[in-house]
Formats: C-alpha cells, structure tokens, sequence
C-alpha cells in the first residue's frame, strides 16, 4: 500500500478528536505529532494549522515538559512518552510552556492505540489544565 | 488481469423487473491474473452464478478474498459449486479479527441451522488467512489494509504486469470529513489502495439527498466516490454496491449528477453492471478496458 496513508486506526481517532470539545492530541507509531485537535490548541497556544506534524523531539523541545515543580523529565516519565515507548496507558500531571511563550500546568492521560495485536498504530492523548477536571 | 461482474448490488439481493439492467445479486467479481490464476472478490450471492460456470473447467485453485463478512458478501459461498468439489483448493482471505479465527467467523453463517452443511464438512481443501498487507496470487500481487466501514472490513489492490485494479465495496471515506475534495489524501481511507489504479470498483451506495440520513452506516453518498477517486488519481471509476431500493432508472440518475462532478471523460465514469468485464491485459488501450 502507498506507505504516505496514515493507518486507518489514526484517521478514525483523528475524526473523533474534531468531534470532542476535550483537548487531544494523536502521535504515529514513530512519536510523530500528527495532530491535535481545537479544543486543545488555546493549551498548546497554537492552532494546529499553524503548527503542522512535528517529530517527537521537536514537540518535546517545543513544549519543554517538566514536572510541575520544573524538574526536568525524560520521554518515559511523562504519559505520552510512556504510551509511545512502553505501549501502556498512563497518567500524569506536568508542566509545559504553551507555543504562546506562557507557562501552563496539565494533567494528560495517554494510551497506545493497536490496530493488531502485534501492530503499534500509535498513541492518544487527553488533556485538561490543572484544576479545570 | 481480466475481471467480470458477477454481483454488484448492495445489502440484499433484489432481482426483479427494476433492477434488470445493473443486476441484483450482491457483490462478486472474478479476476483473472495474467497466468490465469482465479481470485474471486467477495462471496456475494453473484458467486452462485461463477460456480455453475466452473464445472468441469478443470479449476483446481480458487483465492477467495472477503473484504468484511456481512450477509451480502458472503451468502454465495455455500451454493459455490467448487466447495463441493473435493479435488479443488479454496484459499479464503478475510479481515482479521483480534480475537476469533476467520474460519470460525465464517462458520458461524455455514452451519446449521442457518445453513445445511457445517464448513468443517465441505469436500474442497480450504485454508484461511488474515488479509493485511501485501502477497502474491500467480502472477498478480494483492495488497490488503483496511477501511472505513462497519467492523473489521479491508480493501485489495491488485496489480498484475503493470495494471492495477482496486475493490473497496463497502467504504464510508468521508466520515467526519467537511470536504472530502480538499483533503489532504494522507489522512483519507482508502487513498493508499487506490492512489493511481487503473480501475477503481468502490461503493456508491446513497444519492447526495440519502446520504444524510445514513452517515455512519459505513457507505458512500455518489459525490464522496467521484472526490474520493479524483484525490486518489483513478483512471476509471466504476459505481458499484448498489442500493437495493435503487432502481436501474434510479442508477442512471445517480451516474448523471456523478458526471457533473467528473473532471475525466464518461467513459471513465461508469456503473457497474452484471456481467462486465475489464481487459486489463497489457495488450489492451484505457478504451477497451470497459467491456459492455
């Protein structure tokens, strides 16, 4: 199959991110950002439109992760990072600062998206800021 | 490559005086390969009428591709005459499952009571294989990978010498999308099976008018089909999967306002019809590919 379609899995989860009001977010199984949707561009500080795909080191320096008490965080101690690498779902709160330039604090859950049980599609993510629930 | 329709129609088989011109057995297409290996695209009702023709052919394989395994693309595999010819193979792809085996999903139709013979039973040496990805058929290379419809259900490419015809029967592309036309086709169902083929068979189930009362249902409303197959860059498309209550006066009107939208020639825009056949040998021209 032409390799430049995205997996079927990502192109029905992408079609429910732009029919959520809740802020997420889809990276490929290679940690690409291939999308987030317009709940979640006033956190991210950027429309999507703007921003387009990116890999996941340049979302990474882009967004600067840290705890929320500003340590820094290696890619498995956030939750994407976890769904991406160790293909589980998890759960965390951190610290980024919004394509804006402004400082934000969030909790993500993420989780690894399988078309096959042997076949990685990639991961999604929902994200809220802090005591917004 | 040649390829002729045996079933075209939709959801239910519908014979009668309306459905006269385009046919009312449900989907089947025989293929043959360029080596003259048989594939068979889908088990709709259609695959009845294949069977008769292959008795004492001497045909001693059969690949069966199943895109899902809903009623009308698998009700003609148990009056499939070489089912009960012990002498014959049956290699049967289907849509994986994470959890049943296709053989086990197929069986549930081909055993009593909802029908006589358990599959288990049948002469013909059968095996069955998971459709995903890419394998060869004779000379022809089948690319599996699924669709958007209701449940597990994929789409084939075959390309055979160089020619390429792709079968996505059961496809609703357009979902949640606000305009098929200007998508990026990266992020649209379907476009890595049909990017340049030579002939696109794909599911044309709703008029524009019907479409809004059926999203979801897995189909294609006639304008998404003409979108989808200009994104994708086909060089024939041929409307198929009929609606059952579509009437062949009905079809007609449907291809006229397809048309509107066409950027190709009419002959490149077409609907399927029982009994069609497709050269798609390297001898023939674009022109005489369409057989009527």
């Amino acid at each position: 199959m032409d390799p430049g379609q995205k997996s079927v899995v990502l192109i029905l989860a992408r079609e429910l991110a732009t029919n959520l009001a809740t802020p997420m977010f889809l990276v490929d199984a290679n940690g690409r950002l291939v999308f987030y949707n317009e709940a979640a561009e006033p956190i991210v500080g950027k429309p999507f439109s703007e921003v387009g795909e990116m890999d996941a080191g340049e979302w990474a320096a882009l967004l600067k992760p840290t705890s929320p008490e500003g340590d820094a965080l290696s890619r498995t101690q956030i939750a994407p990072g976890v769904a991406l690498l160790e293909r589980r779902p998890a759960h965390g709160s951190i610290a980024i600062t919004g394509l804006d330039g402004l400082p934000r604090r969030l909790e993500i859950t993420a989780y690894p998206l399988y078309r096959r049980a042997d076949e990685f599609a990639g991961a999604v993510g929902i994200f809220w800021l802090e005591n917004e629930g | 490559m040649r390829a002729r329709l045996w079933g075209t129609r939709g959801s239910l088989a519908s014979p009668g005086p309306d459905t006269v011109r385009y046919g009312g057995n449900t989907s089947c297409v025989e293929v043959r390969t360029d080596d003259d290996e048989l594939i068979v695209l889908d088990a709709g009702t259609g695959m009845r009428g294949l069977g008769l023709t292959l008795i004492g052919s001497g045909i001693r394989r059969v690949h069966v591709l199943l895109t899902h395994l809903h009623m009308d693309h698998l009700q003609g595999l148990g009056f499939f005459k070489p089912l009960y010819d012990p002498s014959v193979e049956i290699v049967i792809y289907g849509p994986p499952s994470p959890t049943i085996s296709l053989a086990e999903r197929i069986g549930t139709y081909l055993s009593p009571p909802l029908f006589p013979v358990a599959l288990a039973d049948v002469p013909a040496r059968l095996s069955f294989h998971d459709a995903d990805g890419t394998f060869d058929v004779g000379s022809a290379t089948v690319t599996a990978a699924p669709v958007v419809h209701q449940g597990s259900t994929v789409g084939y490419r075959i390309d055979d010498l160089g020619r390429s015809l792709t079968y996505i029967p059961d496809h609703e592309p357009s979902l949640g999308v606000l305009d098929l036309a200007v998508q990026d086709p990266s992020w649209v169902s379907g476009t890595g099976l049909a990017q340049g083929a030579d002939v696109l068979l794909h599911d044309a189930q709703y008029s524009t008018e019907e479409y809004p009362n059926h999203v979801g249902w897995g189909h294609s409303a006639v304008d998404h089909v003409v979108a989808f197959a200009q994104l994708a860059g086909v060089r024939q498309l041929v409307l198929f999967h009929h609606d059952p209550l579509h009437t062949d006066a009905d079809l007609d009107v449907l291809r006229e306002h397809a048309l509107s939208a066409w950027s190709g020639g009419p002959d490149e825009l077409v609907l399927a019809f029982e009994g069609m056949e497709f050269d798609l040998s390297v001898a023939a021209q674009p022109a005489e590919r369409a057989v009527s």
